[in-house]
């Protein structure tokens, strides 16, 4: 399976953020790095439908989608487990082992609001890798993790994203040296 | 945050009443009838409780005026769920909602009265002083909801029934709390004027005009007493429901 996207324009009042851009994502992660502002965010938005292009198309974006968002959308007055279970309906037997090894813990009765901005993060990238998709979409999942904790969230999305596209939106390219490489807001 | 009632204090403007019931009766001739005490108020009230009149008439006001609050904040919260992704429904309800938000309650009770029969009277304005604080209320909790997480929710296909008890149901629920505390007071109150001027029959509004007209001030404070209880009881029920709403969504 592929994305591709031709074309694709995408403007703010009046601002343009994604000029023409042409891409082709294939299965396995491909990084999208940018400066700040310069349409990372956009073009994930574009892709997962959440807002229309001004001129383009996109194929093969209509399939199931899973998402680690800018912001870690997570419902913050309950449990990890709640949370798995809002977004995914059930908590698949998996779960326990995968956030095991993101240091996290599935029974932890707190509400979610306790943990620190790093174990967030790291919930948001468990829902996301969890739910049955058949395309990631991961906008800066590293946010306020340090490097232990990259390489482990690094390691499980390369595991999971085997056989679907991962588009990884990323500041910082360590460890992914080797994945295609999308670079936005370039002449 | 409303000061709460402390004992000695409750106690202290009881004396007071007592004290002032006893010196009118001593300085005025019938002055007793003026202003009963709370100790006559008590003993009518302890009279009155084993008269199946008596629980009649506060079953019968219960009824109608918990059952209009009920009914209006059931259509409110639908026509309010409705209404917030649809700009023109809002507009089409504001100036309803305003008129009975500013229109005198005994304009409504005079005017229903030519309509409906005085039974439905309570029932009526009880409903229709409910509606605009709890519909203002939630169409307000509505448009706060979170937007990311109804991205969420679209990206991860994620069904109805969960999207409501995930994000609506914890969204709006604090707002729908307040207003149905807010409500629940307005109704009680104006339930029972629209009792007072309907006088429909064995209901607590036409006891207390009884009292009014005989100058039965133990009566009249005992009523008054009983009203008050139903109010906080109904309001105590309700409010605990609401919580177990709010404990099962946050669950």
């Amino acid at each position: 399976m592929e994305l591709r996207v031709e074309g694709l324009c995408k403007s703010y009042r009046g601002r343009p953020v994604l000029a023409s851009l042409t891409a082709v994502f294939r299965e396995g992660v491909t990084c999208v790095s940018a400066p700040s502002g310069m349409g990372k965010t956009t073009l994930l938005r574009l892709l997962l439908g959440l807002e229309r292009p001004d001129a383009g198309v996109i194929h093969g974006a209509d399939c199931l989608w899973a998402a680690v968002f800018q912001e870690n959308r997570l419902l913050e007055d309950r449990s990890a487990a709640a949370n798995l279970r809002f977004a995914l309906g059930e908590i698949p037997g998996e779960a326990g082992d995968l956030l095991a090894r993101l240091g996290l813990e599935l029974r932890d009765p707190k509400p979610i609001r306790d943990w620190s901005g790093g174990m967030k993060r790291r919930l948001a990238l468990a829902r996301a890798l969890l739910a049955p998709s058949e395309a990631l979409a991961l906008d800066e999942p590293f946010t306020g993790l340090d490097e232990e904790n990259r390489a482990r969230c690094l390691e499980l999305i390369q595991e999971r994203g085997r056989g679907k596209p991962v588009v990884l939106a990323v500041h910082g390219l360590a460890g992914l040296e080797g994945a295609p490489l999308l670079r936005l807001g370039e002449p | 945050m409303a000061p709460k009632l402390r004992p000695w204090s409750v106690a202290l403007w009881l004396l007071a009443w007592q004290g002032g019931s006893m010196a009118l009766a001593a300085a005025v001739p019938g002055g007793g009838l003026l202003l009963a005490s709370p100790v006559q108020a008590a003993r009518r009230l302890l009279e009155l409780l084993p008269s199946a009149a008596f629980w009649r008439a506060a079953g019968n006001s219960s009824l109608r005026i918990s059952g209009g609050f009920l009914l209006s904040c059931g259509l409110a919260l639908l026509l309010a769920s409705l209404a917030a992704g649809r700009p023109w429904l809002q507009d089409l309800l504001a100036p309803p909602v305003a008129a009975v938000k500013a229109v005198p309650v005994a304009s409504f009770i005079i005017l229903a009265l030519v309509w409906l029969d005085s039974r439905s009277l309570s029932f009526f304005i009880s409903a229709l002083m409910v509606f605009p604080p709890v519909y203002l209320n939630v169409l307000e909790g509505l448009r706060g909801t979170d937007v990311q997480l109804l991205e969420l929710a679209q990206v991860y296909r994620i069904p109805l029934r969960r999207r409501i008890w995930g994000i609506y149901v914890p969204q709006v629920l604090p707002f729908f709390r307040s207003a149905s505390s807010l409500a629940l007071g307005l109704c009680w109150k104006a339930g029972v004027a629209a009792e007072v001027i309907g006088l429909p029959a064995g209901t607590v509004g036409e006891r207390l005009y009884t009292a009014k007209i005989y100058l039965q001030t133990p009566d009249l404070f005992a009523w008054t007493a009983v009203i008050l209880v139903l109010a906080a009881g109904f309001e105590r029920l309700f409010l605990a429901l609401v919580d177990g709403l709010v404990r099962k969504a946050g669950a």
